[in-house]
């Protein structure tokens, strides 16, 4: 199996790869903007292998956030170099723009610039705000598999070459008939010579051009099951999350700042903290307090201590105010964009159109099992900072401005994140670790928040409202005139980095506008609801709420047209990697057959992230309420790479959508989170969870990241099989405000 | 103060009132007993006290007495993993892992009572324990095979 590494910062700075005897392979020269950090500056190339006296390292450009990347990148890397997994640790690369994420640019989308159909329009859509990151560093957006498809064949492929170079160069021979296994080069007539002992060689001469990847019928690892490289050290305590790092001397921290979220604090009174045994200094941070103390107990303690005068937020104060303003935005003074207009919606919607419906989602905290925190250690002149972050170049950014150092003063060293679900594209845990370290000069801080801190100060899953219109003819849709209102989420994310973004959000219609259904005159509206309450990033973003606007009134007219949900969906859809996946959950879920007495299904469809994804939702009647008794997915990803991860992916995204089409539900009063903990934000739990089937189709077009599209049909698909149980049409999230669960 | 974790008795300097989770952590570098909400909310700190699973967030160092304590730590090694590991490997359960440690302590109590659980008894016991990775359905297999694991040695 293989291991996890952790790399010393003088590895990556050498100047010379044999002195400290480490040399990095890399490739991708053809788009070498950024310097190579393994290497020092002005390096060309992108840096994805170490090979030093321990073996083969994969630099990892992503970070593990639970999604198993570790595993699938070591794998890409392996099959090219004929490694086996074992063969291959793997460890967190430094922050740098050289691991700049492509797959989430515009320029990545594989479509010319005339293909104006949905999928094309649709995947450059999703890329065009993150398209401003250029440089960034981000894991996020199911973007890790198809940035690193490419990138690490080609590493391990160009790697791979190199050393045969070097071999037969040694050899005096030509290097036909050379081949490669299990970490050695072996000559024509059997010599080998290990990676090991070229590699240094190898990287003293230039690089060849990337040679042919292996055909998939070569493949050895790939299209395979793999242990996940971090399993072992999971389930024997080992793994280090970044609140259980332990460095010398280290002080615990905590954080308490204004429950309305952005606004400042006016003043404390730390003095009762400060006489609390334990406890070493209070230091402001933007809108609050850190605490330091000699244990997280000792801190968390001391941060109840302190009293503190808040200033009020800019926002409206309670939920029922949100919703009045959302409500507000549906006029022409606050449209976003229109991004689908089919036909003539207007010729066939006169008022009083034959359907009228209106939907209504709140917000959403991210709730990670780990609670936010970050390490920061200022000390001779240069700063570290451990970090479980999606954004490992943008704490560059934020250490600078803090500390006044250069960034090349600055070293990230990217932990394990225990969840990442989006909210570890935030940086505020990091400034405030960042700005406590600074007070404390020469001590390390570890800062970790109280569970109620993490719960009441996210960026959440904004609050959203839709409204439909839509007439049937023929027992198709005639035409559908969807209206979404939201905040919009880049904007809002990218603002608090210090960005501003002009132009359209696309996350206000992702999900909605975008989909393969032909109905004629077809319509989809996003409305801008002012900033207000911080929103980010949320497992499947905008799809996430607008799967359930868009699959609900799909459902709704399917049973006002009489038709099965299913066979009502298929006759409008022709793409057929959709149909594919609505055909196979059907197959999963036995659709048409029949059910026991007080059982019922529903089901779902949304395109996110280039995957089409259908999900069945079996539900039962049971005395104690509604139980969740069967669930079936099917997906298509374009290339399978990993079966078994795919699956875990699609039945943990289900999970989260399911968590929050239950009972997930973020309510504001006095202009503060009113939830505090896991016992009034309740998750699903395990004996609520039911068995998850899931089918992995490869129709697609290309390869497609499958960390979120499992979300959006979820919630819908509940939804819909409770409307199948009992009649009920519930437009309003979360259900158990309508329905009771068991 | 003196507990004993993991078969060895160890000294502890602490405030009495210090939850255990708190001790194991940042006393005795035990880290892989998770901190997930403090209250007994989400099982993330769950450990054996004799043997019983506990939440650690919720039990007083003064209060840990002469009971037994273990931690994920003292189940089982890579090199001798105890059968639940194994099973959690063999079916690959855990993704971001946080929790597992909770999970994996819980499961390890139930199955020392009910050496053969329904899928009923297994969601009495593991009720507690939260996942936002969604990684139940793995949980309820692995907890399985472990139990027809342990009835075959």
């Amino acid at each position: 199996m293989s291991r996890i590494r952790t790399i010393a910062r003088r590895s990556f700075l050498i100047g010379s790869a044999a002195i400290l005897g480490g040399v990095a392979f890399g490739t991708y020269a053809y788009r070498k903007p950024y310097p190579n950090p393994l290497q020092g500056k002005g390096a060309a190339l992108t840096p994805y292998v170490l090979i030093d006296a321990d073996g083969v390292t994969l630099i990892a450009p992503r970070a593990e956030m639970g999604q198993g990347v570790m595993t699938t990148l070591a794998a890409l890397l392996a099959e090219e170099m004929d490694l086996t997994l074992d063969q291959v640790q793997v460890a967190h690369g430094p922050a740098a723009s050289a691991y700049f994420n492509g797959a989430v640019l515009e320029e990545g989308v594989p479509f010319v610039p005339t293909d104006d159909s949905w999928l094309a329009e649709g995947s450059r859509a999703l890329m065009r705000v993150p398209a401003k990151f250029l440089g960034m560093q981000v894991t996020g957006g199911s973007s890790s598999i198809p940035d690193a498809y490419d990138k690490m064949r080609a590493a391990g492929a160009v790697a791979r070459a190199a050393l045969v170079a070097a071999a037969a160069r040694r050899l005096g021979v030509e290097a036909a008939g050379f081949t490669t296994e299990g970490g050695a080069v072996f000559a024509a007539d059997g010599t080998r010579l290990a990676y090991t002992d070229l590699a240094v060689e190898a990287a003293a001469s230039d690089l060849p051009a990337v040679p042919p990847l292996k055909p998939r019928v070569a493949w050895k690892l790939l299209g395979r099951s793999l242990p996940r490289v971090d399993m072992v050290a999971k389930v024997t305590g080992a793994a280090q999350f970044t609140i259980d790092l332990r460095l010398p001397g280290m002080l615990f921290a905590t954080a308490r700042c204004n429950p309305a979220l952005g606004a400042a604090m006016i003043s404390h009174d730390a003095s009762a903290a400060l006489a609390l045994p334990g406890v070493v200094k209070v230091v402001e941070v933007e809108g609050g307090v850190v605490v330091l103390a000699d244990s997280t107990y000792s801190a968390f303690r001391a941060a109840d201590a302190v009293t503190f005068d808040w200033a009020p937020a800019s926002y409206p104060a309670d939920t029922a105010a949100m919703v009045a303003a959302t409500a507000a935005v549906f006029d022409p003074a606050h449209k976003d964009s229109r991004k689908r207009d089919d036909g003539d919606v207007d010729a066939l919607l006169a008022p009083g159109a034959a359907f009228e419906a209106s939907y209504a989602v709140p917000y959403l905290a991210h709730a990670t099992m780990e609670p936010m925190g970050a390490a920061a250690w200022l000390k001779d002149g240069r700063l570290q900072v451990w970090a479980g972050s999606q954004l490992p170049s943008q704490i560059l950014v934020e250490g600078a401005a803090i500390t006044g150092l250069p960034q090349a003063a600055i070293e990230v060293h990217t932990t394990m994140m225990g969840g990442g679900f989006g909210r570890r594209a935030e940086v505020d845990v990091i400034r405030q670790a960042i700005t406590a370290a600074k007070a404390v000069a020469g001590t390390p801080v570890l800062l970790t928040w109280r569970r109620e801190e993490d719960m009441t100060h996210d960026a959440y899953r904004p609050m959203a409202q839709a409204r439909a219109r839509a007439t049937l003819a023929d027992g198709k849709v005639a035409a559908l005139d969807l209206h979404i209102a939201a905040p919009a989420v880049i904007a809002s994310q990218a603002g608090r980095l210090g960005y501003r973004l002009p132009g359209a959000d696309a996350t206000i219609v992702q999900g909605a506008w975008e989909q393969p259904y032909g109905f004629p005159n077809y319509r989809v509206t996003g409305y801008r609801v002012p900033a207000g309450v911080p929103v980010g990033w949320w497992r499947s973003v905008g799809a996430s709420q607008n799967a359930f606007f868009h699959e609900s009134v799909v459902d709704e007219l399917a049973q006002l047209a009489g038709a099965d949900p299913l066979a009502f969906r298929l006759s409008q859809i022709s793409h057929a990697p959709s149909r594919a996946v609505l055909e196979a959950v059907a197959e999963s879920a036995g659709w048409s057959g029949a059910l026991p007495a007080g059982h019922a299904r529903g089901v779902a469809f949304c395109l996110s992230f280039g995957v089409p994804c259908a999900e069945v939702i079996e539900v039962a009647q049971t005395a104690a309420g509604i139980a969740l008794v069967a669930a079936h997915a099917a997906v298509d990803v374009g290339v399978a790479l990993d079966p078994r991860n795919i699956e875990a992916q699609v039945q943990g995204a289900m999970v989260f959508g399911l968590s929050a089409a239950v009972s997930g539900e973020i309510t504001f009063a006095n202009g503060a989170a009113e939830q505090q903990n896991f016992w009034d934000y309740q998750p699903l739990r395990l004996n609520q969870c039911p068995p998850i089937t899931v089918r992995v189709l490869e129709n697609g077009d290309r390869i497609r990241g499958i960390g979120e599209p499992g979300t959006p049909p979820a919630a819908p698909a509940l939804a819909n099989a409770i409307f199948a149980l009992n009649g009920l049409r519930i437009r309003q999230l979360p259900l158990n405000r309508a329905v009771t669960f068991a | 103060m003196w507990i004993k974790v993991n078969g060895t008795g160890v000294d502890v300097t602490a405030d009495p009132e210090t939850p255990l989770l708190w001790v194991l952590r940042d006393a005795l570098n035990l880290t892989g007993t998770r901190y997930g909400c403090g209250v007994g909310a989400c099982g993330a700190c769950t450990v054996l006290l004799d043997g019983v699973a506990v939440r650690s967030c919720q039990i007083a160092l003064r209060d840990v007495g002469a009971g037994a304590v273990t931690t994920i730590e003292g189940l089982g090694t890579p090199e001798a993993l105890h059968p639940l590991q194994a099973a959690w490997i063999e079916h690959q359960v855990a993704q971001c892992g946080y929790c597992q440690s909770g999970q994996i302590m819980q499961a390890a109590s139930l199955l020392a009572q009910t050496p053969a659980p329904s899928d009923l008894e297994i969601d009495e016991a593991m009720v507690g324990n939260l996942c936002r990775c969604g990684t139940y359905p793995r949980i309820r297999a692995a907890i399985h095979a472990a139990a027809a694991q342990l009835h075959k040695a």
